[in-house]
């Protein structure tokens, strides 16, 4: 048998960890942001619902299908949110394992359906974090103690985090802590920090309001004294600025509940999410 | 003083209840004459096809200036304005009459609008924008349906004349050459204008209802023109206020619900008007 070339031995010394990354295929931005953060270079993530897109009404395409059949792992959410992905899976032929992120996590029930929004307590992040470490180790074992090492250590910064977000919510008196929000995500924000989220009366996002409902939510804001507003995604953005003027409220910016932003606007990981929604309840709920 | 509450109270409560009425008020102004000559020139659809045309326009002005009124707005004016007068042109230049060219540059821009709403790929939903709700409109929409009223009745005041010789002579402005080709233009621009202010308020397929469900119905309740398009901008007015109630009580959306109104104004207007209506035509044969 001839002898490898000097330069290749060299070069195969010199590079032991530049295996190819493995690719991991997640149903929707957060998934994938806590699956890179977990992995780091070692593995190739991509999400099918991307950046400011919506996970409960997502269309599946072909090259959605042909990058699941290239994956080695696919991460779901759970719950109702992505069912989509096994039956996309299926579809593909993909034939590798899918982590349910959220196993293991009781859920809230609304309106008696398990609620699949887990990942607004930062409690429940870190159950998925280990939950997805636990699937790359698998996965990939040559590469185990990596993703044990940065798991660990993406841990500790979730519970940073934690103990922050706990620490800028305390500073708004608990009487204070109210919001209207349309957004249905943070049942578990609540519970988690101690706010009171409440459910614009009579307006829901996709059919176009009536007066009853506008009249209805301008009673509500005006009888409850809360002024923080984060009603979006309206037929008409200028309704919701409209009455809150009417109203007396305060518009309180945008909250990333099923999705990271786009690069560069404020939430493009899941740990600046939290901290941009939570700064931005926080200003709101001053006002109230 | 029950009914009283019941029927002003809404109104006096809140804002946003008050400024819609008064959108429809400016609506009505503006789209009743122009309603009313529309018919009486046999131009009814042409109403419909023309608030089609205004899409492309108000799309690119969305995807240029983002939720811009002016943009959106005069988008909206200089593509239903085009359609208005190729389609004007070609009838003249070719054999294809006005209707029909008409009919096909509608569709040609309606497909267009819908595919440059479909091109703005994020999460504000254009088409939730291009529907506009009344119970939105904000001081400067205001402003612009009561300019755009202001503007139709000078401008009628002007072209009243020869467009009222049209109506009876449908060759009349033809035999007037250049200047009848003019006033038909203007006209046409009128009628566009009028769309764009509804559209602000309404959404394109509820606003040309506002113009030509009242102006309709006027027919069986006044003969001459002036008091046709009077009883137009009455019935526009009280279509308008009986939907934002029927919105209010009934928990639905205002722009149907106002064009609903009209349209049961309208099945009204058809059975009891005092000229020429069912009831009308059953009596003088009773007689």
């Amino acid at each position: 048998m001839r002898r490898l070339p000097t330069w290749l031995i060299l070069m195969l010394a010199a590079f032991p960890a530049t295996a190819a990354p493995i690719r991991v295929v997640a149903s929707f931005s957060i998934l994938a942001d806590l699956t890179r953060a977990v992995g780091g270079d070692a593995v190739e993530v991509t999400s099918i619902v991307g950046p400011g897109g919506d996970a409960h009404v997502y269309q599946p395409t072909p090259a959605d299908a042909g990058r699941i059949e290239a994956a080695t792992l696919l991460v779901a959410n759970g719950l109702g949110l992505d069912d989509w992905l096994r039956r996309l899976a299926e579809a593909a032929h993909y034939r590798g394992p899918i982590i349910i992120a959220s196993a293991g996590i009781g859920p809230l029930l609304t309106g008696g359906a398990p609620d699949p929004h887990e990942w607004q307590d930062i409690a429940n992040a870190r159950v998925y974090a280990a939950s997805i470490a636990a699937a790359l180790e698998a996965a990939d074992p040559d590469r185990a103690d990596l993703y044990r090492q940065r798991a660990a250590a993406y841990d500790a910064e979730l519970a940073d985090l934690d103990r922050s977000v706990r620490a800028a919510i305390d500073t708004v008196p608990s009487v204070q802590r109210r919001v209207i929000t349309s957004h249905d995500a943070f049942a578990y924000y609540g519970r988690a920090y101690g706010v009171t989220f409440l459910a614009p009366v009579g307006m829901d996002e996709e059919s176009e309001p009536s007066a009853a409902a506008v009249a209805a939510l301008i009673r509500q804001i005006r009888t409850a004294g809360t002024r923080a507003l984060f009603v979006e995604n309206m037929t008409d953005p200028r309704l919701i600025r409209h009455l809150a003027e009417e109203a007396g409220a305060r518009i309180g910016g945008t909250l990333f509940a099923d999705a990271l932003s786009p690069p560069g606007e404020g939430g493009d990981t899941y740990v600046t999410m939290m901290r941009h929604n939570t700064e931005a309840l926080v200003a709101a709920m001053r006002e109230n | 003083m029950i009914i009283w509450d019941a029927l002003a109270g809404p109104f006096i409560e809140f804002g946003f209840m008050r400024r819609a009425l008064v959108g429809v008020l400016a609506l009505a102004l503006g789209g009743g004459p122009i309603g009313t000559l529309l018919i009486l020139r046999r131009m009814s659809l042409m109403g419909d096809a023309l608030s089609h045309a205004v899409l492309p326009g108000v799309a690119l002005g969305f995807l240029v200036g983002g939720l811009s009124l002016p943009a959106m707005t005069l988008g909206g004016f200089a593509a239903g304005l085009f359609v208005a007068l190729a389609s004007g042109l070609i009838a003249r230049l070719t054999p294809l009459r006005e209707d029909a060219s008409f009919a096909a540059f509608y569709l040609f821009s309606l497909a267009l609008g819908v595919m440059l709403v479909s091109l703005r790929g994020s999460n504000v939903d254009l088409l939730h924008v291009l529907f506009g709700t009344i119970l939105s409109i904000d001081d400067a929409a205001l402003i612009l349906i009561a300019g755009v009223a202001t503007v139709t009745l000078l401008a009628l005041a002007v072209l009243y004349r020869p467009l009222l010789l049209e109506c009876f002579d449908p060759l009349f402005l033809r035999s007037l050459g250049g200047a009848g080709g003019m006033i038909h233009a203007g006209f046409l621009a009128l009628v566009v204008l009028n769309l764009v202010a509804g559209f602000q308020a309404l959404g394109t397929l509820m606003a040309v209802g506002l113009m030509m469900l009242p102006a309709a119905s006027a027919r069986f309740w006044a003969r001459q023109v002036w008091s046709l398009a009077a009883v137009s901008i009455a019935l526009a007015l009280l279509a308008g206020y009986a939907g934002l109630l029927l919105s209010y009580y009934g928990a639905l959306p205002s722009g149907p619900a106002i064009i609903v109104a009209a349209g049961v104004l309208h099945l009204i207007s058809i059975a009891v008007g005092p000229h020429q209506s069912l009831l009308m035509r059953y009596r003088t044969r009773g007689v």
